[in-house]
């Protein structure tokens, strides 16, 4: 079954894209996202896909003809990162409420200013409330198997949803790593033929897309996609499941690392879940209870897995790769925080903003986030609620 | 039309029905009521043309009157209809 390529995360996702064979690309180059529709663009040069790649002028324009593609009845997918996904902005909303199943690949990339090219999840952060599905990738094995299986969780019909796939930009994006590449065959199999529940070019079947929405029906809209969205979890699960059952690696809408009799947790996102790995190994092997929680589904949150996943643990630390500016804490801590609240059994929470700007994260770091956890676990009592690692303080 | 909740209706704002338009009746909107006089039409189909809705009803080449289902009352069959004809007034709304 499949092979083992060396690629990039930017090339794995662009195999898995080749393997899915859209029906229409469209294409705007930013750092770190480029490499990725470059090597997209090669497939499409030698004919290996049948798709029709739209170079556009913008990012505002890529997402734009890949909303119109998926009207038309295509299955559409794009790539971005940071400032692109911001340029992308009156259009990653309206891919939602319109309720097409896109697929984008978000290579994760601090949000300008000042103007900064490396990782960190503000971009993605930003569009939490968009109406999207994100899925958080450790490595670009799992960005390549999270693009596989983003097709099938937007198409349901339960759900029919965009979905974002992020991988850290340079991290992962620009980093070579083992990956096993399915057969062609099984993923195409796997994604199937798209059958959109409407299609412009059926011209049996007119219909209006986007009409105008005011007072007597916008509310409902709203509400329907709410629904998608609550339906979007137990598809996340079960795609996950069959994913697994047919390809042997398998995947959840969050991963409890050495959690279960862990006393002191951290929660963490992307490719700092895998640092985290490293640390808690070390750790175990010296005897100490600690454990990880992955979010690899972040929207929609599942707030009951995480809830059941850290009740009756001592201290919980989560990592949070964004600020949200004027907020209790990161995106990624209020969330866990609201998870928590009137649950008796909750465990003490804090914070760590980290590697903004694609600062690095190290083991070092984990392990001082770890010091604190054990401390608040034996003194009970919290130094720091919102902190930092790797700030010069 | 009366309202539907959430779980009637196509998901995404989809308008499945198409030419659906007449189901909306816009004559409320009206401040001002064309009035026709057919004694003094002279058939010659300016309002049916210059009409923005197709609200001026016409049988075999023929004016036959004025769909006030649809007609918004702008004005500009009275203002088209020639003056020797006069053959359209318009009267406010009451």
């Amino acid at each position: 079954m499949g092979k083992v390529m060396a690629l990039t995360g930017n090339e794995a996702v662009a195999e898995a894209m080749r393997q899915i064979n859209p029906d229409v690309v469209a294409a705007y180059p930013i750092t770190p996202q480029t490499e990725l529709m470059h090597k997209f663009a090669e497939y499409h040069a030698d004919g290996l896909v049948n798709t029709e790649l739209v170079l556009v002028e913008s990012e505002h324009s890529a997402l734009s003809a890949v909303v119109g593609a998926s009207a038309a009845g295509a299955r559409a997918m794009t790539a971005t990162s940071a400032n692109g996904l911001a340029l992308m902005w009156e259009i990653v909303y309206i891919t939602a409420s319109l309720r097409l199943p896109v697929v984008m690949a978000v290579v994760n990339r601090a949000l300008s200013g000042p103007i900064n090219i490396h990782c960190d999840h503000s971009d993605a952060m930003g569009c939490r409330d968009s109406g999207w599905l994100q899925l958080y990738s450790e490595n670009s094995q799992e960005a390549y198997d999270n693009t596989i299986m983003a097709v099938r969780i937007a198409e349901h019909p339960d759900v029919l949803l965009p979905v974002m796939v992020t991988l850290d930009g340079f991290i992962l994006s620009h980093t070579m790593e083992r990956i096993d590449v399915l057969e062609d065959h099984e993923v195409r199999d796997f994604v199937g033929e798209y059958k959109p529940r409407r299609a412009l070019l059926d011209v049996e079947h007119p219909f209006t897309v986007g009409p105008l929405d005011l007072t007597d029906y916008y509310f409902e809209h709203k509400r329907q996609q709410m629904e998608g969205m609550a339906h979007a979890e137990a598809v996340v699960e079960a795609v996950s499941r069959e994913f697994g059952e047919r390809f042997g690696r398998h995947y959840d809408t969050v991963e409890e690392y050495q959690l279960e009799d862990a006393e002191v947790a951290i929660v963490a996102m992307g490719s700092t879940a895998g640092t985290s790995k490293e640390v808690v190994d070390e750790l175990r092997q010296a005897g100490e209870k600690v454990g990880l929680l992955k979010i690899r589904m972040f929207r929609p949150f599942p707030y009951d897995r995480i809830r059941n996943a850290l009740r009756g643990k001592k201290a919980v630390a989560v990592l949070d790769r964004a600020v949200a500016f004027g907020s209790y804490g990161g995106p990624v801590y209020t969330d866990v925080r609201a998870t928590f609240y009137g649950v008796s059994d909750a465990p003490v929470l804090v914070n760590y903003i980290y590697g903004l700007g694609g600062r690095d994260i190290t083991p070092a770091h984990i392990r001082t986030a770890f010091d604190q956890l054990k401390s608040i676990a034996r003194t009970g009592r919290v130094e720091t609620l919102v902190g930092f690692l790797g700030l010069r303080d | 039309m009366s309202a539907k909740t959430w779980r009637e209706i196509p998901i995404g704002g989809d308008v499945v029905d198409a030419g659906n338009a007449v189901e909306y009746k816009t004559g409320s909107w009206r401040t001002f009521k064309p009035v026709w006089y057919p004694e003094r039409c002279i058939h010659c189909l300016f309002c049916w043309l210059y009409c923005p809705e197709p609200a001026i009803l016409v049988e075999d080449g023929k004016v036959v009157g004025i769909d006030y289902d649809f007609c918004k009352g702008c004005g500009i069959c009275v203002k088209e209809c020639p003056d020797k004809a006069h053959a359209l007034e318009l009267v406010r709304e009451k």
